[in-house]
């Protein structure tokens, strides 16, 4: 047995490498190869076209000047303030809401599939006509806060779209508002998965539902709950277009998020300001994502 | 046989495109409030008049929302026919990567040199003796629109300056009437452009804006500016700041705000309303204190093309601009004022009959933002702005200090 040759661990399962091979190549050169060059850039003082020879980088050479003027840019201080608190809230409320609609839709209620339709409406609109219908909303002239005050209560105020001090909140609200439905659509299949036996036992031993959930339905459902936290914290991280047409950033730029600054930079030449913003965003999750990558992986592949 | 087809169909299709020796130009402007819309029709039907088509590529937002668009479909090697942008620094870049179209032979055989005015306009669209672009229309910033019904309404004499509308504002805000309206973004950057003209002057201006004398921008002639501009923001209700620019004038048309401060753009927008200048609404230029005319605008870039044909409807889009009788149709609806010195306006109102006097007197002119700074330090300035204006516990010292050190970091 100890004679047989060992095979070239390069050949072994030669078919799947070959299939995957676009996919690690479009990662090596897309992903990988324009995540350095943004990282190499940052260091640069570029401000419309970009650059690629290392003769370039070196002519363009600034240091950290880029990331000194980025820290002390007040703007991006409330991005990113902004980008942790929606981060938080939307992730955090997305996941108990969506649970809670969840389980009440597990119970065996009549016209499931109509409440599930409704719920999960939101989710087609796109973020735009979401920020827009929000925003007309909650518009103090207009919105609800006239027409409760046209109905007697006079005194009724929520001005949080035009409150400084409230507007990102009005981010959340109308992110929470379209994207809740999708966490209860993903945990309600969670749910149904869990095999009817479970539910069995736990009854004949006598334990109440809300505990059967709690401490056996909740672990059983890791794998689903960790698909659904990746979604929900990356699209947070994404959050752009809600806030362009909820608050444009206003009032001042109170509801600012890191990719309106990016975006802007970028082309009003500023690049290397931009791509030093992207670094540091990209820095941001790195230093979230892989402990928890090594947690996670790291423990399977020790089997 | 299937080949055979193929072949057949696609030297068809070829002889087709061919025969046409016209081509279609997608052109992307800024343009999409009621009056700017009804000039920019005016630039197509002309150029479709030539025989060609244009494609129009209206960016709704502002150019702040445009500007970056547009670029990144230049450099993304995607370019449009021809686009709008502001005279300044906004392209040089472009330029120097020769992304753009030489328009030098063009210039010189229509004599643009000597038929447009001023000359800061065509100077802001040459580099190294060469032509880039075409100038359409002067804008000036430096207006007061005021609704003359709502003063008279009030008991109150509709001001004829700055400080007049401040100190009209507390009785207007009791009978429940905005006493100054404001759009949210680069309108707020506008007005604090305005105030600095108005209360320090245009030569104190130009000399931080474009020589970059820091001694003024942190000394007491701009304190006074920002103290003018504290007092702005104690009238203004944030409530009632529109996301628009268009919206704020608005609200002047309709009698629920009293004033509004916006470049002379805002003059089509009364005019689409129906109302008359003099009569129904007031405008005063650098705010009713000293008339003065910024040499702002628009200018018409074109993009480098492989395909001949395009560019040969790029030059027919650019002669067809600065003619005449388009210099006159484009710029009754826009608002603005002509290139050329020789075109009838006898049909202007007297909103543009104020700033071509002012123009001719040639003294009380000075150059735009963006022929002085660059985008990216005009963008910072106006996040300053954006939160003195929103946020009420900021100092007038410290948005004046954030202010200087973003002219002193500006790029030469």
């Amino acid at each position: 047995m100890s004679e047989m040759k060992r095979p070239n661990p390069l050949l072994r399962n030669l078919p799947a490498k070959l299939a995957t091979s676009p996919m690690i190549f479009i990662v090596l050169v897309v992903f990988v190869g324009s995540t350095i060059w943004t990282v190499a850039s940052s260091f640069t003082g570029i401000k419309t076209l970009p650059i690629f020879t290392p003769q370039e980088f070196y002519d363009n050479w600034v240091g950290w000047d880029q990331y000194v003027r980025l820290w002390k840019t007040p703007r991006w201080i409330t991005s990113i303030t902004n980008l942790a608190i929606y981060g938080i809230l939307f992730s955090g409320f997305a996941f108990i809401i969506g649970f809670l609609l969840a389980v009440l839709m597990d119970q065996k209620i009549r016209a499931e599939g109509v409440f599930r339709t409704i719920y999960l409406y939101p989710f087609a609109l796109s973020f735009i006509v979401t920020g827009k219908v929000w925003a007309w909303i909650l518009n103090p002239a207009f919105g609800l806060e006239k027409t409760v005050r046209d109905l007697g209560w006079a005194s009724f105020s929520f001005d949080w779209l035009t409150n400084r001090d409230m507007s990102i909140y009005t981010v959340v609200i109308a992110g929470l508002w379209q994207g809740t439905g999708l966490v209860m659509a993903l945990m309600l299949a969670g749910l149904r998965s869990i095999d009817d036996e479970i539910w069995r036992a736990a009854r004949v031993d006598g334990i109440p539902k809300w505990r059967t959930y709690l401490q056996i339905v909740v672990p059983m459902m890791r794998p689903v709950m960790i698909t659904i936290f990746v979604i929900v914290a990356s699209g947070s991280v994404r959050v752009y277009d809600l806030v362009l047409a909820l608050t444009q950033g206003g009032p001042g730029n109170s509801s600012q998020v890191p990719s309106m600054y990016i975006y802007e930079k970028l082309f009003v030449g500023a690049l290397a300001q931009g791509t030093a913003a992207s670094s540091m965003l990209l820095l941001a999750t790195a230093v979230i994502l892989i402990p928890w990558i090594v947690v996670e992986f790291g423990k399977k592949s020790r089997g | 046989m299937k080949y055979k087809y193929l072949v057949a169909g696609l030297l068809a299709a070829t002889a087709l495109t061919s025969a046409a020796s016209a081509a279609d130009l997608e052109v992307t402007h800024w343009w999409t409030s009621g009056g700017e819309a009804a000039a920019v029709a005016e630039f197509a039907k002309a150029f479709d008049a030539t025989g060609n088509k244009w494609v129009d590529g209206a960016i709704a937002g502002s150019g702040d929302v445009a500007r970056p668009i547009i670029i990144s479909r230049i450099l993304g090697g995607n370019p449009m026919g021809a686009t709008q942008l502001n005279p300044g620094k906004d392209a040089d870049d472009l330029i120097a990567a020769g992304l753009m179209q030489d328009l030098t032979e063009l210039a010189t055989a229509e004599d643009w040199a000597n038929i447009l005015r001023p000359k800061s306009q065509m100077d802001s669209c040459t580099l190294d003796g060469k032509v880039y672009c075409v100038p359409v229309n002067l804008h000036s910033g430096q207006w007061m629109w005021t609704n003359r019904k709502v003063y008279e309404d009030a008991g109150i004499a509709p001001p004829t300056n700055w400080a007049e509308m401040v100190a009209a504002a507390p009785a207007l805000k009791e009978k429940g009437i905005i006493p100054l309206s404001l759009a949210e973004g680069w309108p707020i950057g506008l007005l604090t452009e305005d105030l600095i003209v108005a209360i320090a002057g245009v030569d104190t201006y130009v000399s931080v804006y474009k020589d970059r004398n820091l001694d003024l921008a942190r000394g007491p002639e701009f304190g006074a500016v920002f103290q003018a501009i504290d007092a702005a923001r104690q009238i203004i209700d944030p409530k009632t700041v529109v996301p628009q620019w268009n919206d704020a004038v608005a609200l002047v048309i309709q009698g629920k705000a009293a004033a509004n401060v916006m470049g002379d753009w805002a003059g089509g927008e009364f005019a689409v309303a129906g109302m008359v200048a003099g009569k129904d609404y007031d405008c005063l230029p650098g705010l009713g204190v000293e008339p003065v005319l910024g040499t702002g605008g628009d200018v018409f870039y074109f993009p480098k093309s492989e395909d001949p044909e395009v560019t040969k409807a790029q030059l027919a889009l650019a002669s067809s601009m600065v003619t005449k009788e388009v210099q006159v149709a484009f710029n009754l609806k826009k608002g603005s004022l002509p290139m050329r010195a020789d075109v009838d306006l006898s049909a202007a109102n007297d909103c543009m009959k104020k700033g071509l006097e002012i123009l001719d007197q040639g003294t009380k002119v000075f150059p735009n933002n963006s022929q002085m700074l660059d985008r990216d330090s005009l963008n910072q300035i106006n996040d300053v702005m954006k939160e003195f204006f929103s946020d009420l516990t900021i100092t007038p010292e410290v948005a004046q200090e954030q202010f200087a050190a973003i002219i002193e970091a500006a790029p030469k």
